[in-house]
């Protein structure tokens, strides 16, 4: 990152320059009128450190302001190296107030879940995504995905997941779980964990997907239909855990697995951690005694 | 504030660009987002020319040299033309096919007719038809159901006759090509993008 730049003040307001922030504006506009469709954008890499995911950090900076307040989540915790970093580098470059509070934020940006709390409207919801065609490990030819989203033409799809079925009796992927938008267009969620699916459908917030390497921008505006693509004889389901959080007894939320001491001992603690927070908050008596996470 | 360029004086654009430019995306976005909700531009200059406030805000906001702008005869006026030539450097073209970006009244036929619609690989390649109308949130109410929008929803926009909502339903059959529209009356918006169904 370029710090010397940041500390001169030599920077626009949110970093980018307002040519390339007009260009991702008229990408996300774009995005909107055509849910699930990938639109590509231009403009130059953005130096940034590795794991920052640039295309969240793109459309983030285009949308800001300073009556925003965000948040910004890796894998659910608030506290990750990646989260306050790219938290910080908002607050100074875009004077805006930060929050881990999921209800109080305006904007969120997220690399690999889904709030627990459920999205409001009025909300907007950037995700970091690493690899923005669903189709691309069945088709590695640009060209050729384009044709199969334009002709609808999924059946490749179709069959990589029965194909799954097949061989282990159900579908196998349990992150970056393909859904169908609206009806039209085959969509990567990103790899948030296929517990999180069910949030995307309908939601009263507006979700903006930026893929950095790639250069694509695409949306799911509010309340528009979101299904996990499945079969009629093997219906899509989201994970379940029989254990809860050990912090909070949440049974409702996506838990991680964590080996606590050197006796293998385990506990599964929310992956949310202001969901958690909140919670411990909300019940009686003392929190038990656990290691933090 | 003014400019003045040749003969006329220059409508005066954003005071403070990044800021302004920013509330007001975030008003268009609102509006794209939730199809037929009337959404008002604070930020708006005094306009030039014809133009109402809110689709000078919005052309300050989004357009540039990359985005070539087509002005329907009532607007191509030296001063819209000077306006957006020294604010936002955006080519002014003279054929509807080369435009991002138009500017167009209501009472005009065939609003559609030529515009850029993208393509079915490429769809996000289609024209924003900014058209300005006498009022929003008055006039006949017609449902809209669509993406954004939960359920259904009920919305007025004045000022448009019975032909141009067949000329929508065949913007809306093109989907996901066609082209998106943002009404515009004074300081107010609501978008209509390609994917919304409209009935009378
Ligand atoms: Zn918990």
């Amino acid at each position: 990152m370029p710090d010397t730049a940041i500390q001169d003040g030599a920077y626009n307001y949110a970093y980018l320059d307002e040519q390339t922030k007009r260009m991702i504006r008229r990408a996300i506009l774009k995005a909107v009128a055509v849910p699930g469709y990938q639109v590509p954008f231009g403009g130059r890499e953005m130096p940034l450190p590795y794991g920052w995911g640039t295309g969240g950090i793109q459309v983030t900076a285009a949308i800001i302001g300073r009556d925003d307040t965000l948040k910004v989540i890796d894998q659910g915790a608030d506290d990750t190296t990646n989260a306050v970093s790219i938290r910080r580098f908002f607050a100074r470059v875009a004077d805006v107030a930060t929050t881990t509070r999921t209800g109080d934020a305006t904007v969120i940006q997220t690399r690999h879940r889904v709030p627990e709390t459920p999205l409001k409207e009025g909300q907007i919801l950037v995700f970091q995504v690493p690899i923005p065609e669903p189709l691309r490990m069945l088709e590695p030819r640009e060209t050729e995905t384009r044709t199969l989203h334009a002709l609808s033409e999924y059946g490749v799809m179709q069959v990589s997941l029965y194909e799954s079925i097949a061989r282990h009796g159900r579908i196998a992927k349990t992150y970056n779980y393909p859904v169908l938008v609206n009806g039209r267009y085959i969509m990567s969620p990103s790899p948030i964990p296929k517990f999180d699916n069910p949030k995307l459908d309908r939601s009263p917030a507006l979700q903006l997907y930026g893929a950095g390497r790639e250069k694509r921008i695409y949306a799911v505006p509010p309340y528009t239909p979101v299904k996990s693509l499945d079969f009629d004889d093997h219906p899509f389901e989201i994970e379940t855990w029989s254990e809860s959080c050990a912090l909070c007894g949440s049974k409702e939320s996506f838990l991680d697995e964590m080996i606590v001491d050197d006796t293998g001992k385990r506990l599964f603690l929310c992956s949310d951690t202001d969901w958690c927070q909140e919670r411990q908050g909300e019940r009686e008596g003392a929190p038990p005694e656990v290691p933090a996470k | 504030m003014s400019y003045t360029l040749g003969t006329h004086d220059i409508a005066a654009g954003f005071v403070d660009p990044p800021h302004e430019s920013q509330r007001v995306f975030r008003g268009v976005l609102d509006a794209f987002s939730h199809p037929g909700r009337i959404v008002t531009v604070d930020d708006a200059p005094a306009p030039p020319g014809g133009l109402c406030c809110a689709t000078a805000a919005f052309l300050l906001t989004l357009i540039d040299r990359d985005t070539p702008l087509w002005l329907a005869p009532e607007f191509d006026t030296p001063e819209v033309c000077d306006f957006v030539r020294f604010h936002t450097g955006a080519p002014i073209v003279g054929g509807r096919a080369e435009a991002t970006f138009a500017v167009q009244a209501h009472d005009q036929p065939l609003l559609f007719d030529s515009f850029n619609i993208g393509t079915d690989t490429y769809p996000d390649r289609s024209a924003t038809l900014v058209i300005e109308v006498p009022v929003l949130g008055a006039g006949p109410v017609r449902t809209w159901r669509g993406p954004g929008i939960d359920g259904q929803a009920s919305v007025a926009v004045a000022g448009l006759d019975h032909t141009f909502w067949l000329d929508w339903a065949a913007n809306h059959s093109l989907f996901p090509c066609g082209v998106d529209v943002v009404f515009a009356a004074g300081s107010q918006l609501l978008a209509l993008p390609r994917a919304i169904a409209v009935e009378a």
